[in-house]
Formats: C-alpha cells, structure tokens, sequence
C-alpha cells in the first residue's frame, strides 16, 4: 500500500478509535512525498516514544505527578505530562 | 487512569486535561437512607453545580461552576452508594460526596475512586500498567525488539481523535510548523464538522498531527472557497523543517 493510503487510513484508525464518524470532503485528491515525515504508527522507534502517549493505569498511593517522573526517567525523557491530576489514592 | 504524554506528545496533553471524564466512585453514607431519597438528591446534583475545591487540591479555592452530565447510580447497599459520574474537568468527585452526604443530612464521603474515562482515553485494550511499560522498555532495551513498546505507547495523534480534522497538502505544513495560519489553497480534504469559531486539528497527508487551531469558516465554505484564511493557528506540534520549506519570505 503507498504511503497516503497509510497515512489517510491511520487518520481512520484515530477516528474509529473515539467513534468519530463525521462525513468527509476531499477538496483535491493528494498525494504525499515518502521522503519526509512519517505515518505515526510508522516512526522509528526512537521518534515513536518522544511522540507517544500511555494511556496508564495509574497505581493507588503515588501522586500523579510522581508517577510521570518514574516514566519520565524509566525513558530518559526530557518531558512528560499527564493528562489530569488524580488525587494519590485514586487509580 | 492517568495519560501521561511524552516528550514532545506534551504539547497536546491540555486538551485531554480540559476534556471530559468519567469516574466510577464509591461514596461511603454516614446514616441511613433510602434508595429514593438518594436517587432524588444525586438529580440535584446533575446539571451546573457551584463546587469549593477540597482543601487538599491543586487549584485555588474559589467557587467554580462546574457542569455535571450524568450521575448513575450503580449499586446501593445501604452504607455504600457506588456512583458513575460523567462530567467536565475540574469537578471534584470527594466534593460531590461530601455535598450529597449535606443535602441527604447524615453526610457522607468518599471511599474510592477510579477515572474510567479522559476525553478520548477509556479503559480498553490501550489501557497498560507500570509493569507493563517497564516490561516493554526492559524487551526493547535487552533484547532489541520493539512489539511491546508499540503496543503500550499510542501516537500523540489518538489525543485529537475526537476533534474536527483538516488533512493537508506537503506544501503547506512547513509553513504552519513556523506559525502561520492555514490558508484555503492548502487544504485537502476536511471533516463535515468543521464549525467556524470551533477548534479543529491540522493533519498531513501520513495522518501527522501538524498544528491545533480555531476555524474561521465552515465546513461547506472551505469546499467551496477558493481562496483565504481557513484556519487560525493556536499551538504548533510538529517540529518546523520535518517538511520542506515551501513559501518566501516578501521582500522588504
């Protein structure tokens, strides 16, 4: 499959992840170069992990800031964030 | 559950922190009460609601309004009252209690409490553990191989799964990597539900989360326009040069 079959097919995949089925209109039908960029699920792994997101199961007793740091050093990021503060005991 | 978002996927995290969630929450009553009366306070509390966060919270402590959509009643014992409550981001769920044990007037408080639901996350195949993430770094670090770590960690894109999307053409993405707005001739194709004044994600071709931004039109004047400005850019993700440079400069 060419490499815009793949990308507009993961522009799909994301859709149906959160039942997104809004009606599309293609404005002109486009190809994209496989010279720069990648399809997401595509990227060297090294580029996957710094444009990546876990959907975690937070354990009870840490707070959540606490638990982004382990990930932050278990991957030797720069950055992480977390999506919503849960109070420590939650999960 | 908690997303945590990594490196650069950091830059499209507060739009999950201001989404929507779902929590499943145990509230433990301090007296007897019947189901009915229980059922009739937690209508009280669907709707708008004026919400002091707790004292241990992470925000300051003013009255916010905050708009809960769905309160569910789960389970009742008689002491313990399991709830699933679908709101927006910021409502406390140990304040929930606490205010529904006051207006009930044998008080209550909150046992437990688990997030089921952040924006477009849910608890799914894609939900992992800390044990699993180290598993897989530990597969990709000491035995070279990368399955694990594909499957626990999502692409920065799921994040604006739920938005309105515009695909756009290879010439057009290194501009909006350095700022500028999106203009007509640079789209491709669009979702029906663009909605002018709306926010909508800016995509390439490969489906690579370009930008975040406002629309300053409609869906169907997109289609039908020639020329203009579509979109209004809010917060540029991908890093500027990943595509080649396709627009001048105007002469001074």
């Amino acid at each position: 499959m060419d490499i815009t079959s793949r990308g507009l097919g993961f522009v799909e995949k994301i859709c149906r992840f959160c039942g997104d089925d809004a009606e599309w209109i293609v404005r002109r039908e486009e190809e994209t170069s496989p010279d720069h960029g990648y399809v997401p699920d595509e990227r060297p792994i090294d580029l996957y992990i710094r444009n990546g997101i876990i959907n975690l199961d937070k354990p009870p007793g840490p707070t959540s800031h606490e638990v982004v740091a382990w990930v932050k050093r278990m991957f030797g990021l720069s950055k992480a964030g977390h999506g919503g503060t849960l109070e420590p005991l939650a999960v | 559950m908690l997303p945590v978002a990594l490196e650069n996927a950091t830059k499209v995290i507060g739009n999950i922190v201001h989404s929507g969630k779902t929590y499943v929450c145990v509230m433990q009553l301090h007296g007897p009460v019947s189901e009915e009366e229980l059922r009739s306070a937690i209508k009280m509390f669907e709707g708008r609601v004026y919400q002091r966060p707790p004292l241990r919270s992470s925000v300051k402590r003013r009255v916010r309004v905050k708009t809960i959509h769905r309160i569910q009643l789960a389970e009742f014992t008689g002491k313990y009252a399991l709830l699933i409550v679908d709101c927006e981001a910021g409502t406390y769920l140990r304040k929930l209690c606490h205010d529904l044990g006051l207006v009930l007037g044998m008080g209550a408080h909150m046992r437990e409490l688990r997030r089921i639901r952040t924006g477009p996350f849910k608890e799914d195949e894609t939900l992992v553990r800390l044990h699993e993430v180290s598993e897989a770094l530990y597969r990709w670090k000491e035995e070279g191989s990368e399955d694990l770590l594909r499957k626990v960690i999502l692409p920065a894109e799921y994040a604006v799964c739920h938005m309105p999307k515009i695909v756009i053409r290879d010439t057009a993405v290194d501009a909006i990597a350095h700022g500028a707005d999106l203009a007509v001739p640079g789209i491709a194709r669009l979702q029906s539900t663009v909605r002018r004044g709306g926010r909508v994600a800016i995509l390439t071709l490969k489906g690579e989360l370009v930008a975040l931004g406002k629309a300053l039109m409609d869906a169907e004047e997109i289609a039908e326009a020639e020329k203009g400005l579509a979109v209004k850019t809010t917060r540029v993700i991908i890093p500027p040069g990943t595509y080649p440079r396709r627009w001048r400069r105007k002469q001074q």
